[in-house]
């Protein structure tokens, strides 16, 4: 590759985020799409690999007597900091980066030289895993009240919407293109969700070009269409999700809001969520927090606090409640837009729609719901994850914020979704690694022009394929959590809202609980079905036997000794943290520490009087951990997540404290 | 005393009871010596059942004839009573207010408790320090039981039996007696079998500010170091704080003295100022205002959290001394009965998987906290409501119960017991029916003759039904020693206890049956299993297991 200035840098240190004492010597490698960096260390040879789509930024700090600093930030929140003996290979390290990390043209990215070697008819099918229409025919589309539009073929109207979308009846093609002239960006007023139960149905659209006065008839009998078609109620609500001042403010550019006297028996509402910008600083923040050094307690509440992120969360959350209470219990529909309906619109309509249907809470129903919202209303998909070198002030973590809602639901209603953590996480990775091509491109109008389904291939059936992985252990179909609608408390919880370890600090393994309860059930599960199994053989067996016996035949014994049972016990498989696979470990650490405590401790335990609080324990702390980390047992995880395999390194939490 | 004298009205119809999370009940209010009932007449079951002692403090309103009890529990739960008739509220209030504040122990309800279940095992001789002892050191000889503080005369504070270097006699014990403030001379905490260190823990060596010296104290702790070996000495208090306890007589083991050792010192907080952490993370916990940032400053502000850090950064510090470097460590603070049993106790969960059984974790409360004499009676006589300012609340042990669960929660199939357990003891140590958490010390609990006339709350909970309840489904036993993380991502706000009351766990009690039920079903599967592969062995031929074979087929 022509932006490769050296493909290939030795003796350079991956630091320990956590214990800047401690640093791997390896190997960097730059290939045309990752970084890799293997350790010399001749027993593990661990490899981290970043995707060059997944860099944020690249910083070069001041050189030290040990060498060039360079740190990598990722948009999967990795961080890694290099040092690089020489300047000169540091220097070239950063420019190929800072070009490699910017693609200019779609065919640079790594989805159209990915290769996970299936053949042309597995691809395609992969890409019919998730189909729309079925999804609307599953809402109990069309019906009386609503059909199937062809006013946008071929991207007439609104070319970043989709081809197919679904209208009031009584909506004319006249009615719709008057409306769209009225709307932002032609994004006249369709349907996102139909709540069959009671006809109500959620629609979206862009803001009304209204300026200071300006009406459309059209606009007017386009909402009014939306109204007759829920016969339940005789209003609808019109939720626009910005705060009050920013859509007053657009009136000034002929943009704004509906003047509830124009149209006939709407209710207005404002539900105050922040601009793409705001948001972006906001995560800027957050993740500045989440980077400190051994924060204190305070530091890291208060940065959280100061960020603002978990109060856009629960911006987020608050107006898909109230649209979901409106559909369900006031059986009134709702028109949900913002500025252009292409981010806070997806989210509200998305997190509504997940409260209403328990369909999207599993996992294919949840990939259906991306697909609808996000990918087929023309989020912005390249311009908000920064995909292709464009405008920074287009980046904004707008559906990570939607992920992370999904997530504090999780925490809410443990038994709810059919997905579990490792599922959002892993969806989080790939809109940004651009591995799989679903997520490229701005519209469902310009993947069609690039010709993404020929050409790449589809995230939804890799992670169909290995749908064992993202089940949640505890939830069954017919558990009453399972059934309906999410239900929050009316009363206010500010603390229903956390942090999201997981998330933003996933590549610190040190930092998240050391067993995971989810890892283990599944574990447990996947035995309990394997004794099922071996239960009904042996059944099918002991029946043989009794004919035989009844016969008064004799059975040779030898057959039957049981079966390696204990090869299934849990012990075996599940917590992993087995003193057989630890005492390596340990015997070394015996070794060394009679005879060369004294001199290490001193050194570290001398600092630590110097300062009342001790700054390496939370890093020190990780080392005997106990338990080897369970997501190793995974069985797909790092195949075609490469960045995940640094989490796989099972020694990299050895005593921080005595190799200091 | 009469209580009788003390219920002016003892039952008043028409109450109403409000609580977070249920309709409102209209029934009878009856109040007895140590309870408050409340019975809803129309299917005469009890909705509450309230012990007096469990009262932390009440308010009363009136608005007209109809008065308003607001009952702030120990527990952090409040609960709401309307009461037609000013008279009757006003009696029940002071009736109340003086029945949760009663000055004698003696008249506290476990000297009034009679237990409706069978004892299978005495709590009171569950956890004898003699067998305690084999348990823990069988296999040293380097340590001995010493009975001279048989008459609580050495240290008032200590147990009768305490454990002591083999090589120091009774006599030289009595003369470090008075060089360690409140007589509290070394004694054995924790022996690590793996390789022979200690933890000790002691009073503040009382040096003033003329640098006293004792050498038989020097001498003791010597006695527990190896050949060649150092130690460290963790002092819970910032060196300046320290250094100021010179001069009320107090201070710390000084260099020159003890050349074999190293200090460190951590500053773990200690009395009011937890006290009114733990108000003000409660009244952040009740506050119920729709804006999200004020909850995090308010989290922050009440510093519980970064209590949480400090206490378990010290164990972790201390657990990393002796299993990391191989050295013994000396714990105290000044008296050492609250910030030192914080830490010798959590070292001992992260470094010994017995104490994270639930027998081994009793026994740990029996230990560190019961004997070890911390005092329960002054530091939980009042919980997050009280408004009277006293010195000796301090929500010590409650603190100790937090670090607790958040090694838990890193760990959650490492322990025997569940959050519940904790709950349960949490509960127990303010509010209780059985003797165990009465008094400051062995040596009152001795005059108050526990033994004789109370229950032990370890002869209720080591109970087959009772221990069901308490045992985790998820645990496999752990022989590691576990390092938790304390890095604030990794520290959360125990919702179990904090927002108990503020949030219905309807949801994640559903979660935990689930979890229950899949381990149940994957165990029952196993034990069918072996149980049909019983059939495939070659007696099957016997008449008798044909049969059986017949009839389970």
């Amino acid at each position: 590759m022509e932006h490769i200035r050296t493909p290939k840098v030795e003796n350079v240190r991956l630091v320990d985020r956590i214990s800047s004492k401690k640093a791997a010597l390896g190997t960097l490698y730059l290939t045309a799409t990752h970084v890799i960096f293997v350790e010399n260390a001749p027993d593990t040879r661990k490899e981290t690999w970043i995707l060059h789509s997944q860099i944020s930024t690249i910083e070069k700090q001041a050189t030290t007597a040990t060498g060039c600093p360079l740190l990598i930030r990722c948009k999967n929140f990795q961080l890694l900091q290099l040092i690089i003996p020489q300047e000169r290979d540091c220097h070239d390290v950063y420019i190929s980066l800072i070009r490699l990390a910017r693609p200019v043209k779609y065919e640079e990215l790594y989805c159209f030289s990915f290769n996970p070697k299936l053949d042309k008819e597995e691809r395609e099918q992969g890409w019919m895993l998730i189909d729309l229409s079925e999804e609307y025919k599953r809402m109990g589309l069309p019906d009386d009240y609503w059909q199937l539009s062809d006013v946008n073929r071929d991207y007439r109207v609104c070319d970043s919407y989709p081809t197919e979308l679904y209208v009031p009846k009584s909506a004319t093609a006249h009615i719709i293109v008057g409306s769209s002239k009225f709307r932002s960006r032609r994004r006249f007023p369709a349907l996102s969700y139909y709540y069959k139960d009671n006809h109500a149905s959620i629609c979206r659209s862009s803001q009304p070009l209204s300026g200071f006065s300006a009406r459309c008839l059209e606009d007017e009998q386009m909402l009014q269409a939306i109204r007759k078609a829920n016969p339940g109620s005789d209003f609808i609500y019109v939720v626009d999700t910005r705060p009050k001042l920013n859509a007053m403010a657009n009136r000034a550019a002929g943009k704004g809001y509906e003047n509830e006297d124009n149209y006939s028996n709407i209710k207005f509402q404002f539900i105050g969520i922040e601009n793409i910008h705001v948001m972006r600083n906001s995560l800027q923040k957050m993740l500045e927090v989440c980077e400190l050094k051994s924060p204190s307690m305070s530091d890291f509440l208060w940065g959280l606090e100061n960020s603002g992120w978990l109060r856009h969360i629960k911006a987020i959350m608050d107006a898909g409640i109230f649209i979901a209470k409106a559909v369900s219990e006031e059986a009134a529909s709702v028109l949900v837009h913002c500025s252009d309906g292409w981010d806070r619109t997806a989210q509200v309509c998305s997190v509504a729609s997940l409260l209403l249907d328990p369909h999207y809470r599993t996992l294919k129903g949840f990939m259906v719901l991306i697909e609808k919202d996000w990918i087929s209303f023309g989020h912005k998909f390249n311009h908000r994850y920064g995909n292709l070198d464009g405008d920074p002030k287009e980046i904004s973590p707008i559906i990570d914020q939607f992920i992370e809602c999904v997530w504090q639901l999780m925490e809410q209603f443990p038994c709810a979704f059919e997905f579990n953590e490792r599922f959002l996480i892993h969806i989080q990775h790939h809109i940004y690694s651009c591995q799989f091509g679903n997520f490229l491109c701005n519209s469902q109008k310009e993947r069609q022009e690039l010709k993404i389904q020929e050409r790449t291939y589809s995230l939804w059936a890799h992670l169909w394929k290995n749908r064992a992985d993202y089940m949640n252990p505890l939830f069954r179909a017919d558990h009453s959590q399972t059934q309906g609608i999410l239900r929050l408390p009316t009363t206010p919880c500010n603390f229903m809202y956390k942090f999201w370890s997981g998330m933003y600090n996933r590549f610190e393994k040190g930092l998240q609980p050391r067993q995971s309860v989810t890892d283990y059930l599944m574990a447990v599960k996947e035995e309990t079905q394997q004794l099922e199994e071996e239960l009904e053989a042996l059944e099918e067996r002991l029946e043989k036997i009794q004919k035989v016996q009844l016969n008064r035949t004799k059975v040779k014994s030898k057959q039957s000794e049981p079966s390696k049972h204990s090869g299934f016990s849990t012990s075996d498989n599940s917590t992993a943290n087995t003193p057989q696979d630890y005492s390596g470990n340990m015997q070394s650490f015996l070794s060394r520490s009679p005879s060369q405590g004294d001199e290490d401790s001193a050194l570290i335990l001398t600092q630590d009087n110097l300062k009342s609080s001790d700054p390496d324990l939370s890093a020190n702390s990780d080392q005997e951990s106990g338990v080897e980390d369970l997501s190793c047992r995974s069985p797909s995880g790092g195949e075609c997540v490469p960045s995940e395999d640094s989490g796989k390194d099972r020694d990299s939490d050895e005593a921080v404290f005595l190799t200091a | 005393m009469e209580f009788a004298e003390l219920i002016r009205t003892p039952r008043v119809d028409n109450v109403v009871l409000h609580r977070p999370f249920y309709p409102a009940v209209e029934g009878t209010l009856c109040l007895t010596g140590h309870h408050l009932i409340l019975s809803s007449r129309q299917d005469n079951t009890e909705e509450l059942w309230l012990l007096h002692s469990n009262i932390d403090a009440i308010d009363k309103r009136f608005v007209g004839p109809l008065g308003t009890i607001i009952i702030k529990c120990k527990d952090f739960r409040i609960i709401q009573l309307d009461i037609p008739g000013m008279e009757e509220c006003l009696n029940i209030a002071s009736s109340i207010e003086a029945l949760s504040t009663l000055d004698s122990i003696t008249l506290m309800y476990p000297f009034f408790y009679r237990p409706m279940f069978e004892v299978i095992e005495d709590g009171w001789h569950s956890f004898l320090p003699e067998q305690e002892f084999e348990l823990y050191s069988c296999s040293c000889d380097e340590w001995r039981l010493s009975y001279v503080n048989k008459e609580f005369a050495v240290c008032p504070s200590y147990p009768p039996i305490v454990i002591v270097p083999k090589s120091i006699d009774d006599e030289a014990l009595r003369k470090v007696a008075t060089f360690r403030h409140g007589g509290r001379f070394p004694v054995l905490s924790y022996y690590h079998k793996k390789n022979g260190m200690v933890i000790m823990r002691s009073g503040q060596p009382l040096t003033g500010t003329n640098g006293r010296r004792c050498k038989e104290d020097e001498k003791l702790i010597n006695a527990t170091l190896r050949a060649g070996k150092r130690g460290y000495i963790i002092d819970t208090r910032s060196l300046t704080v320290a250094q100021q306890a010179r001069a009320k007589g107090g201070g710390f083991e000084q260099e020159a003295h003890y050349p074999q050792w190293r200090r460190i010192h951590k500053s773990i907080e200690r009395y009011h100022i937890l006290q009114e952490s733990l108000i003000k993370l409660v009244e952040a916990c009740n506050d119920q205002t729709h804006n999200m940032d004020r909850w995090l400053s308010k989290l922050e502000a009440s510093n519980w959290l970064t209590h949480i850090k400090e206490i378990l950064t010290t164990a972790c510090l201390a657990a990393q001394c002796i299993d990391r470097e191989g050295a013994s460590i000396l714990i105290h603070g000044t008296e050492g009965t609250d910030s030192t049993l914080q830490v010798t106790s959590l070292a001992q969960i992260i470094l010994e998987p017995r104490s994270r059984t639930i027998r081994g974790f009793e026994a740990l409360i029996e230990r560190e906290w019961l004997q070890a004499g911390h005092p329960f009676q002054q530091r939980c006589a009042q919980s997050a409501y009280c408004n009277s300012k006293q010195k000796w609340e301090s929500p010590v042990f409650l603190l100790f119960l937090d670090c607790v669960w958040q090694i838990l929660r890193q760990f959650p199939c490492s322990f025997e017991f569940n959050e519940n357990f904790l709950i349960m003891l949490f509960e127990h140590a303010y509010a209780s029916q059985f003797g165990t958490f009465l008094g400051n010390n062995e040596s009152e609990r001795c005059k108050l003759k526990l033994q004789q006339k109370t229950m032990s709350l370890w002869s209720w909970v080591n109970r087959p039904s009772e221990l069901r309840k308490f045992t985790s489904p998820l645990f496999e036993a752990n022989n590691l020693v576990i390092w938790p993380s304390v890095a604030p991502q990794s520290l959360h706000l125990w919702e179990g206890i904090f927002l108990r009351w503020n949030r219905s766990s309807k949801y994640l009690d559903e979660a935990y049956e689930e979890m229950v039920n899949i381990i149940e079903y994957n165990k029952e599967l196993q034990a069918k299993l072996s149980y049909k592969y019983g059939f495939l062995k070659p007696e099957m031929h016997s008449p008798c297991l044909k049969f059986l074979l017949l009839w389970f087929l």
